[in-house]
């Protein structure tokens, strides 16, 4: 069957089977692998995209059901090159380890804000019950989302330069190169490669 | 890589166009709103519909409606609209209670109160909630229009009275003066089905004495309300050693099995322990009800 929704505000149209995920389709049809597949049975969120601004769990919600609707992935986060306020937030308060669940947390998060752009910790705890994070950096993942809240134009033109990571230069000015572990534990003996 | 067998796929535009869609394609083809209960079983090839009939265009069973003294809720009202509805809240508070405790927010998004009834999962919590608060349920079919009690509408689990060529359309709910309703639910974490829950409906009366309940119980083997709830608390005035008598009453009437989420006393232990918790709510409520 011929499908057409948009996806980060372009026009797609695809001749796909009814069965088709829609998770399937974002990642394996329109290339966007930054939708991730998890558990495939609703429990896990990494696939999470927003359907109309509204998140969904898109290992559930098949390709089809998609058609005329507007779905945004983490591929639609960014803007003009820059990073949208909740991805930067990530970056800033270290919300991700693995990054496994990271799209799906994003987008909740941006949904989120859309709606309530000053929740509290235990709104986003509960905005985000249905995602697992399996570091189990919780913690961090609300304090990036806080961050996105204070922030709601990121490192706008009022704030101090967006941080350039690969200068090894922080917002403050201080350094941020990543220091050479191997070094820096050799006194006790550890081995660590950087 | 958990893939539903083929099918083929139809989108209804209207009701009508649905019913007359379910009589075309007939026993092969089953109805799809939120899909989170439906495609996981397909994606198990426990269930093998030949037609996906998708309903979620039908905006006309989405809404939300005060019609004298009823409410009329939509069969593919959302989770999340029913969750945020502050009309909801302050008529049956029940409803929030269990919408808050009902998957998780992202996957209430989807969800509807029509596909949870239809699907009468044993640990599904909206049929408790229905069942308390005496819903009827409006079936529509090509013979027309019918209206259920919800002791019609449930066949056991997961059967209901909907016939393969019909479609669940609405749910109403009669409003009563001084009524309070509260539900709890006792899982293992969020989104996972329920250990336990119970839900209470009271309505009460001028002198402050209960006039009317109800007590239900989800997941705990009992696919009706506690029979003799509503006869121990009618007439009385609403205390502890009250809502301990009803507690005792559910744990009996209960008959939970054991399995991953517990042994048997500890369900029964809940059901007790759950019905006193959500008639001293319910009371509570109704009583402020009264006031205000």
């Amino acid at each position: 069957m011929q499908i057409s929704m948009t996806v980060n505000g372009n026009d797609v149209t695809s001749e796909i089977e009814p069965r088709v995920l829609l998770v399937h389709y974002i990642r394996e049809v329109l290339g966007l692998t930054g939708t991730h597949w998890g558990c495939d049975t609703s429990n896990c969120g990494t696939c999470v995209v927003l359907m109309d601004g509204q998140p969904v769990k898109s290992c559930t919600v098949l390709a089809a059901m998609a058609a005329g609707h507007d779905i945004r992935t983490v591929e639609g986060l960014a803007t003009g090159g820059t990073l949208d306020p909740v991805q930067q937030g990530f970056m800033e308060e270290h919300g991700l380890q693995c990054g496994f669940c990271t799209p799906g947390m994003m987008l909740t998060a941006r949904a989120l804000l859309d709606k309530n752009p000053h929740p509290d910790d235990t709104e986003i705890r509960q905005a985000i019950s249905g995602q697992i994070c399996r570091c189990t950096g919780y913690a961090t993942i609300v304090r990036s989302v806080q961050w996105a809240a204070a922030h709601p134009a990121g490192h706008g033109l009022d704030d101090a330069p967006a941080t350039d990571y690969s200068a090894g230069t922080g917002l403050d000015g201080t350094d941020t190169a990543v220091p050479d572990v191997a070094t820096e534990t050799a006194e006790t003996g550890t081995e660590v490669k950087a | 890589m958990q893939i539903p067998a083929p099918f083929d796929y139809v989108r209804a535009t209207s009701v009508d166009n649905a019913l007359e869609l379910l009589a075309r394609y007939g026993p092969e083809s089953r109805v799809v709103a939120g899909g989170h209960s439906l495609l996981p079983m397909m994606k198990l090839r426990l269930s093998r519909p030949e037609w996906l009939i998708d309903i979620n265009d039908l905006y006309e069973l989405d809404f939300i409606l005060r019609d004298g003294n009823k409410l009329r809720v939509g069969a593919l009202t959302r989770h999340t609209t029913l969750l945020e509805s502050d009309e909801v809240a302050a008529l049956f508070p029940i409803v929030r209670d269990a919408e808050l405790v009902i998957a998780d927010p992202v996957v209430r998004n989807r969800g509807t109160i029509g596909g949870s009834l239809c699907q009468a999962d044993p640990a599904e919590d909206l049929s408790t909630v229905c069942d308390v608060l005496a819903a009827e349920a409006v079936i529509r079919g090509p013979r027309g229009e019918r209206i259920l009690s919800m002791s019609e509408f449930h066949r056991g689990p997961y059967e209901t009275a909907v016939g393969q060529d019909e479609l669940l359309c609405e749910l109403r709910f009669g409003i009563r003066p001084r009524t309070g309703s509260a539900y709890e639910k006792v899982e293992r974490r969020v989104g996972d089905w329920a250990v336990g829950a119970a839900g209470a409906a009271v309505t009460l009366a001028a002198d402050g004495t209960v006039d009317d309940a109800a007590v239900g119980l989800t997941a705990l083997g009992l696919d009706h309300l506690v029979a003799d709830a509503a006869a121990v608390l009618r007439g009385r005035r609403p205390d502890e050693e009250l809502f301990a008598q009803a507690g005792r009453l559910a744990a009996a009437a209960c008959d939970p099995v054991a399995d991953q989420r517990g042994p048997v006393d500890y369900k029964r232990h809940l059901a007790d322990e759950l019905t006193q918790r959500v008639l001293r709510r319910a009371c509570a409520r109704a009583a402020q009800m009264q006031e205000g």
